[in-house]
C-alpha cells in the first residue's frame, strides 16, 4: 500500500466551466508554433532556416549553454518564420504543417541520450529555480505529480485512459536514469497510478496545491542546497512513453478547453504548439472582453486567441476579462457573487459545490504585506512563505537560501496570491528571485 | 451609479500626467477606489482570477468593529458629565449622547483631516496609491484619549506619529510601532497634565451648544486604576458598571461590552488574530492573578482585564497584524507577554496606573525578535537536514 500524505493547508476554488468528459480531434493543419519563453530558463539558438523542412522530432532551436538540450517541431512541414522581437529576442518558431506528421525515428539506446537527442529532455524541469533541467546534473531523484489540483485543470486519469501502456513505459523508461517518485491524488483509483511499477508511490490527500510537485517533494524529500531534483509533467511521461515503444516524439497532449466563457468546455486532442483558434474557434464569444489562458487559472500564461498552445499547458481557460466592470463601493457593500475565504462576503454561507465565474480583476489596489499568516493557510510546506517573499523583494539571497527558496517555484505560490489581501504579484516576485538566485550561483 | 462612474471618467483626464490637477492625482485615486472597486485586471503571467478581499475591506471590517465602542463612549462622555455635575436624573439618553458626540466629533476630525492629510500629501510625493492603514488609526486615535484633551495637542500628536513613526518607514505595513499608540505616547510624555495629570481629564466639563452641563473646573473624577494608583484599596464603581463601561475613562475603553461586540466581528471575519487576542487575556487573567495572590494588587484578575484599556488594547491595538508578531507560535508569546508587562506595569510602577499602551508598545518593539526564534528553528532544521543525509 502506497504512503497516504495528507494536506490540510490550501484552498480548492470551485469555478464555473469544468470541461466534461469527452474529447474532439483537432485536424493537423495551419502554423504551428514552439515558443522558447515556455521553457523556462533556456537560451534558444534557432538552428532551422525559413523554408527548411522538418520532421517531427526534428530540432527547432537549441539551449546556447546546453546546444545538446533540444527543442523539436511537433509536425512535419516548413519552417515558416522564425519571429523575433526587440533585441533579436527569438519569440516564436513557426511551422507550416504538411499534415503527414513525417517522424525522425531514433534509434538511440542511452535513455538519457534519446531523451536529449528526441528533444523531450526540453520538457524536463529542475528544482532548484523551476528551469529546463541541466543534463550534466546527477539529479537525486525524478518527481511526477499524475494531477493538477487547480481549478479548472486538466483530470489526468481521464487522460491517461487508453494510454496505460504508454504511461508505464515512461515511467521505466525514467527510472532507468534516477528514482522515481509518483504523487496522486487520493481520489484516483486508476490501476495504471496506483500500482504504477518502477517508481514509489506517495498518495496525497487534500486540497490544492495538493497537485503541486513542489509539494509533494517538500513531503516525500525535500530539497537541500546542492541537489537537484528534475520534474516531469504526467502527460509529458506519455510522450516519454510513447518514444520508448514506438522511437518516435509524438507531442499529443488531451488539453482541457475549460472556463466560464467556453460555450462548451470539454476536452481536446492536440499538438503541442497548435494554434489556439483550433480549440476556441465557435466556442468563445468574439465580442466579449476575454482573458484566454495557456494553462489554468491559478498558474497559466495570458495569450492572444491568436496564439499557440504552450509546451507545458495541459489546459486552455477562458475567464471573463472584468475591464469592464464596475463594482460601487466594493469596500463595505455585500458582493453576494463574489467567491472570498474571508467571512467579510458570504460565499462561506453558500453550498461548497457552488461554482463561481471569476474574472481577471485583481479587485483591490497593490499594498506592502499588511496581514500576517494568509500565506501560510494556503502554502502547505515547510517553509515560512511570507517571510521568503520579504527576503526575495529585499534580494538578502543569503536569507532566501536559509528560508527554502531552491524548494520553490512560482506556481507554489499561486494560492496564496490568490488570497493576498495585499494583492502582491507573488509568483511574478518568486520567479524574479529564482532567476537572480540561478545567475547569481552560476 | 452609471452617472457617477461617468463623472469619474471625466473628470479624470485632469488629474492624469500634465492634466491641471495633476497635484491632487491622489486625492482622485483614492475617491475613485473608494467608490468602485479598481478594475485593473491582473498581468499576463501569474494567478489570474483573485479572492475578492482587500485592505480596504479589511480596514473597514476594523472600523466598523470600532462603532460600538465609539458610540458607547459618546454616550459615556454625556453620562459622566451628568453625573459630575450631578444631574443624572433630569438628563435624557439622548441628551447625553448628543453631548457626547459634540464632545467626540472634533477629535475624529481633528484626527482624520490631519492624519489623512499627510497620507494624502506622501501618496502624491511618493506617486503611490493612497493607503487606508490610517482609516483605523484615526478612529482608535480619538478614543483613546481622555475627553478633555485640546485638539491642537491631538493634531500635534497625530501629525507626529503618523510621520514619525508610520511614513519614515515606508507607510502602512512597514511600521514598528502601532500608530495610535505612539500618539498615545506622544501625547502622554509630552502633556501628562492632559493625560491623566490631576485627574481632571476624564470629564467634559463645559456644555455644548446647550447640551449637557457645566461642571466646576475643580471637578475631578478619577478613573478605577487612578484610584488604586492613589492608594485606594477598594473601588468607588461597581463591577457591573465598569462591564457596561460607565466609569471615567479615555472615550473608547470603558465598556466591555461594546469592546466585545468588536470583537466577536474581528474574530468571526478573520481579522484579528484570536490567538494573539487570546493569549493577551490570558497572559493579563494570569499575571493579574499572581499579584492579587501575592498581595501586591488590591485587583483581581478579573478587574485587571475589565479596567483601564486592556480590553480595547488586546482586541484592536495588540491584533494590530503589521505591528505583531506573524509567527503562529509567535502571536502566543507576543500576546501573552502583552498582558504581563500591562499587568506588571500597573501594579508595580506607582507612576502610571495604566500599562497597556507601554505593554503593546514595548511587545511592538519585540515582536520581530519573537518572530526571528521561530524563524530561526525553521532555517537550523533546513540546515541540520542537508547535513544529516
Amino acid at each position: 500500500m502506497a504512503n497516504v500524505i495528507k494536506l490540510r493547508k490550501g484552498l480548492d476554488v470551485n469555478l464555473k466551466g469544468k470541461a466534461s468528459l469527452e474529447t474532439t480531434q483537432t485536424k493537423v493543419e495551419g502554423q504551428f508554433a514552439l515558443v522558447p519563453d515556455d521553457f523556462c530558463g533556456v537560451k534558444p539558438k534557432v538552428v532551422v532556416k525559413e523554408g527548411d523542412s522538418v520532421k517531427v522530432g526534428d530540432a527547432l532551436f537549441v539551449d546556447k549553454n546546453h546546444p545538446d538540450v533540444k527543442f523539436v517541431s511537433p509536425v512535419s512541414g516548413t519552417v515558416a518564420l522564425v519571429e523575433r522581437g526587440e533585441r533579436r529576442k527569438v519569440m516564436s518558431v513557426r511551422v507550416d504543417a504538411d499534415g503527414k506528421q513525417d517522424a525522425v525515428v531514433f534509434q538511440e539506446k542511452d535513455p538519457l541520450k534519446l531523451l536529449l537527442e528526441s528533444g523531450l529532455f526540453g520538457f524536463f524541469r529542475m528544482r532548484p529555480y523551476d528551469v529546463v533541467a541541466n543534463p550534466e546534473d546527477k539529479p537525486k531523484a525524478i518527481f511526477i505529480s499524475a494531477f493538477n489540483s487547480m481549478p479548472l485543470a486538466q483530470d489526468f486519469e481521464y487522460v491517461l485512459h487508453g494510454q496505460e501502456k504508454e504511461w508505464q513505459a515512461g515511467i521505466s523508461l525514467l527510472a532507468q536514469i534516477a528514482k522515481v517518485h509518483l504523487g496522486i491524488s487520493a481520489k484516483q483509483s486508476a490501476a495504471a497510478l496506483t500500482v504504477a511499477k518502477d517508481c514509489t508511490v506517495t498518495i496525497f490527500d487534500g486540497p490544492a496545491p495538493a497537485g503541486n510537485v513542489g509539494v509533494q517533494i517538500n513531503h516525500i524529500s525535500p530539497i537541500n542546497k546542492g541537489e537537484v531534483v528534475w520534474t516531469l509533467g504526467a502527460e509529458e511521461v506519455i510522450f516519454v512513453g510513447r518514444l520508448a515503444l514506438t522511437r518516435k516524439v509524438n507531442l499529443t497532449r488531451t488539453v482541457a478547453v475549460a472556463g466560464s466563457e467556453v460555450k462548451a468546455p470539454k476536452y481536446a486532442q492536440v499538438l503541442v504548439g497548435q494554434p489556439l483558434a483550433a480549440v476556441l474557434d465557435g466556442q468563445i464569444d468574439e465580442q466579449k472582453s476575454l482573458r484566454i489562458i495557456n494553462g489554468n487559472p491559478m498558474v497559466g500564461v495570458k495569450t492572444p486567441k491568436e496564439g499557440w498552445l504552450a509546451a507545458h499547458a495541459t489546459e486552455v481557460t477562458v475567464i471573463p476579462e472584468g475591464d469592464d466592470v464596475y463594482e460601487m463601493l466594493g469596500w463595505i457593500a455585500p458582493r453576494c457573487k463574489e467567491f472570498s475565504t474571508s467571512r467579510s462576503y458570504f460565499s462561506w454561507l453558500r453550498p461548497r459545490k457552488t461554482e463561481y465565474t471569476m474574472d481577471a480583476r485583481i479587485k483591490g489596489g497593490e499594498r506592502h504585506m499588511i496581514m500576517s499568516g494568509e500565506y501560510d493557510r494556503v502554502f502547505p510546506m515547510d517553509i515560512y512563505a511570507g517571510y521568503l517573499v520579504k527576503a526575495i523583494i529585499a534580494g538578502d539571497i543569503d536569507r532566501q537560501e536559509a528560508l527554502g527558496i531552491y524548494e520553490v517555484a512560482p506556481e507554489d505560490f499561486a494560492l496564496a496570491e490568490f488570497v493576498d489581501s495585499s494583492k502582491l504579484e507573488l509568483q511574478r516576485i518568486v520567479r524574479e528571485g529564482l532567476d537572480i538566485l540561478r545567475k547569481e550561483n552560476a | 451609479m452609471n452617472a457617477i462612474r461617468k463623472f469619474f471618467d471625466k473628470i479624470k483626464p485632469n488629474f492624469e500626467e500634465g492634466g491641471k490637477l495633476h497635484a491632487f492625482r491622489s486625492l482622485y485615486d483614492g475617491f475613485d477606489t473608494f467608490a468602485f472597486v479598481p478594475n485593473t485586471t491582473a498581468g499576463r503571467c501569474g494567478t489570474h482570477v483573485h479572492d475578492a478581499i482587500d485592505s480596504k475591506r479589511i480596514m473597514s471590517l476594523v472600523v466598523i468593529a470600532l462603532v460600538p465602542a465609539l458610540l458607547f463612549g459618546m454616550y459615556n462622555v454625556g453620562y459622566q458629565n451628568a453625573l459630575a455635575a450631578g444631574q443624572l436624573e433630569n438628563a435624557t439618553f439622548w441628551g447625553m449622547f448628543w453631548f457626547g458626540f459634540l464632545a467626540v466629533l472634533p477629535k475624529l476630525i481633528v484626527s482624520y483631516v490631519v492624519g489623512l492629510g499627510i497620507e494624502f500629501t506622501v501618496a502624491q510625493w511618493k506617486n503611490e496609491e493612497i493607503q487606508e492603514g490610517f482609516l483605523v488609526s484615526g478612529i482608535i486615535i480619538p478614543m483613546i484619549v481622555p475627553v478633555n484633551t485640546p485638539l491642537w495637542m491631538l493634531a500635534l500628536a497625530v501629525a507626529f506619529s503618523v510621520i514619525f513613526a508610520k511614513e519614515i518607514f515606508g507607510g502602512t505595513g512597514m511600521n514598528i510601532f502601532n500608530v495610535a499608540l505612539i500618539t498615545r505616547a506622544f501625547l502622554f510624555f509630552s502633556y501628562p497634565s492632559s493625560m491623566t495629570g490631576d485627574d481632571s481629564v476624564w470629564v467634559a466639563q463645559d456644555a455644548i451648544c446647550g447640551l449637557g452641563y457645566s461642571v466646576p473646573d475643580t471637578f475631578s473624577a478619577a478613573t478605577p486604576l487612578g484610584e488604586i494608583a492613589a492608594g485606594a484599596t477598594s473601588l468607588s464603581s461597581s463591577l457591573t458598571d465598569q462591564i457596561v463601561g460607565l466609569i471615567p475613562g479615555s472615550i473608547g475603553e470603558t465598556s466591555v461590552i461594546a469592546i466585545a461586540l468588536g470583537a466577536c466581528l474581528l474574530l468571526w471575519t478573520g481579522v484579528a488574530s484570536w490567538k494573539t487576542m487570546l493569549s493577551v487575556f490570558v497572559g493579563g487573567a494570569l499575571t493579574g492573578w499572581m499579584y492579587n495572590a501575592l498581595g501586591l494588587s488590591p485587583l483581581t484578575a478579573c478587574q485587571h482585564i475589565v479596567l483601564g484599556g486592556f480590553c480595547f488594547g488586546a482586541v484592536f491595538m495588540a491584533t494590530d497584524p503589521v505591528t505583531s508578531a506573524r509567527t503562529e507560535g509567535g502571536k502566543w508569546i507576543y500576546g501573552f507577554l502583552i498582558g504581563f508587562v500591562a499587568v506588571t506595569v500597573r501594579v508595580l510602577n506607582p507612576g502610571y496606573p495604566e500599562g497597556m499602551m507601554l505593554a503593546i508598545l514595548l511587545m511592538n518593539l519585540f515582536a520581530p525578535l519573537i518572530d526571528y526564534c521561530f524563524v530561526s528553528r525553521n532555517i537550523s532544521r533546513r540546515a541540520k537536514r542537508a547535513t544529516q543525509k
